[in-house]
């Protein structure tokens, strides 16, 4: 914890968000924020980065540093901000498009390596900023712009992928409970590991589906059930109750799985040598020699 | 007369050792005091096939690998059938014919048949059959004269004091052939002058990644691709005891992304592909042009399109490469020419990305990142870093701030008041986003305009760093070659023969592409009588990119693009073609 209280007040910047009023990414801004604050981590010593979409916007609307990338590529930026200064706290964010589409491939990977950072996914089920199409976990028979007899393709499960992956803290959030969400999230930043989020945010605009009210009447909490976050299979059963198998009455939030393994920074030898951005450039006459006679 | 000068090849399978037998004896000419060049064919496949390695080493540099031979050691018969035309007159091939079947008819006249129990032999020092190319080797040794004490000296440091066995084993061996070769066929009229010299050995990638080390490179990605992955192999084994991250990653759009990541973190930061691979990058490449990131990006060409021939050659990537990204964005292109070129390039383009803020390219070819050469040892700890312009910590931290000379102070995290979010979307100066609810608004169309100009005028600094390209050869030459990278070896080569027949040409040769003083260029250019532009590729892309920029067409071209490097012989061909057809007048552009 840092010595100086951390405020949100530092975290305030003019920028208003964009949002649709009612939108769910204003929690998820708020509980970051929050999150952050509650860390003790200072807005200079953060990194947020997103991919593109509407809720990947959101690095603009709180005071830190950070990327807003393209499209699907936040968590190769946010891993590359985090190797070149492990100091930094980065955190990742974006929508169920960005990560879970045309990002899914970085998503696996990222988790399998197991980098002290946190991904915070605002997954709506559905392509805001395009106006209305069918996203990879819009469920059966939802009807969209680009499904307009039904969407006929299963939806991903992130939290049953995020667990085979190997993510160290795998936790979903609901938009509708912002204290809830901020806590959450708080506890994926000071999780060392890769912590995963996902958070059910719904889009008030483009997605008549799965509205605050369709989610009020499913969601549960799995710590006040009693769910055991390090029994891993208990974990696996509870993701696949919501969307992959379950009849779509439940959705189960809070932490499925949390467990402390060897993180990627630890296992990097280049950080016994120092911080690549703090460390001096260049080579020692030494090096220079031993290399030399290496290729003699 | 005593020659000077050997080509050296060995042929064989794919698995049959030839290019680690081909790297040893190549070592132990460059440390014999000889200047090496060698190059290694091969395919697209792990086992069988055709590969085979190429040594030309003498007393004066030598600038390509030749396209012939004087001792030919042939581990299969295919070696026999490819190569026994090349040999010169009074060459050797070394061979056992319990394994290749040779005759004299198989051979042009001349050709001495050595026929050797290479594998019975080796078989008494190891049960590896792969022991008998350290006989064949030892018997070529044998015909040059070449010295034992460095080819062990070679083999104790690749194996070192712990495989004392496999260093005695192989002496013993080569000792064999060399007993063997002598007592039968003696030493050829070779008088390679033979002396101590502490000269590197190495190919273009492992100077681009020891450029890298100089140059302050701290995060290195890749994504393994021929043939650009020897970089990252040298670094993987280099780079984190110097404290460099090095990071293998699922796909080339990662290794990009985690660089720029990496340069906004404020470490100098760069990765390295083939074509295919930066394909991949090309979005990305504008997201580092627009949020002002230092990058660098190696890509070494080889023969396109699509997976091409991956094992070949080509200089086709330049089109991609000027052409990478939507939209506009200031890039910076250099090609290095030699393997100490790559090394001085490399640090040169991790300088100008943090000067200027913004990707450069460099452009290398399979011919230059995969062939060895001697170099003399390289300075790195002297190497010059400029950082450039970095933000004081006074007034607002404006990251995108309009300067005279478009960059900006460059602000990284950890920085105390300076928290800014680089946007790949059109930003104001302090970095707030004009593409959502301002952009199209007047203030916005203003905010856009500037900011690009402020972006794309960098290059009319860069381009004032960039070097013109080297011209060499006499004034009012009756043909000027004009090349760029790795092609030089051979243009220079073929100036010398053509010289040795009484034609002075002159050439041109490109190291820096993009930008260049485009008006200065051309009054270069236009001096000359007869240009001749070489090119590895099938459309001429540098020719194309000169006449987009200066208006300059050259006189003729020759391009090719069948994956073999540019060999003297088709310069010479071409400009003895041209001489009988070129107009005596000066031509007229």
């Amino acid at each position: 914890m840092s010595a100086i209280t951390v405020q949100l007040a530092d975290y305030k910047v003019n920028t208003k968000p964009t949002w649709c009023p009612g939108c769910g990414d204003y929690a998820v801004l708020t509980g970051v924020t929050r999150a952050l604050v509650g860390a003790g981590k200072k807005p200079e010593d953060v990194a947020v980065v997103s991919g593109i979409g509407c809720s990947s916007n959101l690095p603009h609307f709180l005071k830190a540093y950070g990327i807003h990338s393209l499209h699907g590529r936040a968590l190769p930026v946010a891993t590359g901000i985090k190797l070149a200064n492990p100091d930094l706290t980065v955190i990742a964010t974006g929508g169920d498009g960005d990560g879970y589409g045309i990002g899914v491939g970085h998503f696996l990977h990222a988790m399998r390596r197991n980098l002290d950072i946190t991904y915070v996914v605002m997954n709506n089920e559905i392509y805001g900023l395009t106006t209305g199409q069918t996203s990879p976990t819009s469920l059966i028979g939802h009807k969209t712009k680009s499904t307009p007899f039904g969407n006929i393709e299963n939806p991903i499960n992130p939290v049953g992928l995020a667990l085979m992956a190997g993510a160290s803290f795998v936790a979903r959030g609901f938009s509708g409970d912002a204290k809830g969400l901020a806590e959450l999230i708080q506890k994926g930043v000071e999780h060392k590991g890769f912590s995963f989020i996902d958070v059910q945010s719904p889009c008030v605009t483009y997605n008549k589906l799965n509205t605050y009210d369709w989610f009020r009447e499913r969601v549960y909490n799995l710590q006040e059930k009693g769910h055991d976050k390090e029994d891993f299979s208990a974990a696996v059963q509870r993701a696949i109750e919501w969307p992959t198998v379950g009849p779509e009455d439940k959705v189960p939030v809070g932490i499925f799985y949390q467990t402390q393994k060897p993180t990627y920074e630890e296992g990097e030898r280049a950080y016994q040598v120092g911080n690549p951005v703090k460390r001096k450039l260049g080579v020692t006459a030494e090096q220079r020699t031993a290399l030399m006679a290496d290729l003699y | 007369m005593v020659r000077t000068e050997v080509s050296i090849r060995i042929g064989g399978a794919a698995g049959d050792g030839v290019a680690s037998t081909g790297e040893i004896f190549g070592k132990t000419l460059s440390r014999s005091g000889q200047h090496v060049y060698a190059y290694n064919s091969y395919q697209s496949v792990i086992r069988g096939g055709h590969v085979w390695f190429q040594i030309r080493g003498g007393k004066d540099p030598v600038l390509y690998v030749g396209q012939h031979a004087d001792i030919l050691i042939a581990l299969n018969k295919q070696t026999v059938d490819v190569h026994a035309p090349l040999l010169t007159a009074g060459g050797r091939i070394i061979f056992d014919p319990s394994k290749v079947k040779v005759t004299e008819a198989d051979v042009p006249k001349g050709v001495i048949l050595c026929p050797m129990p290479l594998y019975e032999l080796a078989k008494e020092f190891s049960p590896n059959p792969i022991m008998a190319n350290t006989v064949a080797v030892g018997a070529a040794m044998s015909f040059i004269k070449a010295p034992v004490e460095k080819f062990k000296s070679v083999l104790e440091d690749q194996f070192g004091h712990k495989k004392a066995d496999v260093v005695d084993a192989n002496l013993k061996a080569a000792q064999a052939g060399i007993n063997y070769a002598t007592e039968k066929w003696g030493p050829m009229d070779f008088g390679l002058p033979y002396a101590d010299k502490k000269r590197i050995f190495l190919t273009g990638n492992q100077a681009i990644a020891l450029g890298a080390m100089a140059g302050g490179c701290h995060f290195y990605s890749f994504y393994p691709m021929t043939p650009a992955t020897s970089v990252g192999q040298f670094l993987a084994d280099h780079g984190p005891d110097m404290g460099i991250v090095v990071k293998q990653c699922e796909d080339e759009i990662a290794v990009i992304n985690m660089a720029i990541g990496a340069g906004y973190a404020g470490t100098r930061a760069m990765c390295a592909t083939s074509g295919g691979g930066f394909a991949l990058m090309v979005e990305a490449m504008g997201m580092a042009g627009i949020t002002e990131t230092p990058l660098v990006v190696m890509v070494s060409q080889r023969s396109g399109p699509s997976t091409g021939l991956p094992t070949k050659t080509e200089q086709g990537d330049l089109n991609m490469v000027m052409g990478a990204g939507q939209g506009d964005y200031p890039r910076i292109v250099i090609a290095p020419r030699t393997v100490p070129e790559a090394y001085e390039a490399t640090i040169r383009a991790l300088n100008l990305a943090e000067k200027w803020q913004t990707p450069v390219l460099v452009l290398s070819d399979l011919l230059l990142s995969e062939h060895f050469e001697t170099s003399e040892e390289f300075p790195m700890e002297r190497a010059t870093l400029e950082r450039g312009v970095w933000w004081d910590g006074n007034g607002p931290g404006l990251r995108y701030k309009l300067t005279p000379s478009g960059v900006s102070p460059r602000i990284i995290p950890g920085t105390a008041n300076g928290a800014f979010i680089a946007g790949s979307d059109e930003h104001d100066e302090d970095s707030t986003l004009v593409s959502d609810v301002r952009a199209g608004l007047p203030d916005a169309i203003e905010v856009r305009k500037k900011q690009m100009d402020k972006r794309m005028h960098k290059l009319e600094g860069a381009k004032k760093d960039l070097h013109m390209p080297e011209r060499v050869g006499p004034a009012n030459a009756p043909v000027t070659l004009v090349s760029w990278g790795s092609t030089h070896g051979a243009v220079r080569e073929a100036m010398a023969t053509l010289k040795k027949e009484g034609v002075e040409v002159a050439s041109i040769e490109f190291t820096d592409l993009y930008p260049l003083d485009w008006g200065k260029l051309k009054e270069m250019l236009q001096k000359e009588r007869f240009t001749l532009m070489i090119e590895g590729n099938y459309t001429g892309q540098l020719e194309r990119l000169l006449r987009a920029e200066t208006g300059w067409f050259p006189s003729d071209t020759l391009h090719k693009y069948d994956g073999e490097p540019f060999w003297p012989e088709d310069i010479v061909a071409k400009v003895h073609a041209v001489l009988k057809m070129a107009p005596k007048k000066e031509v007229v552009h």
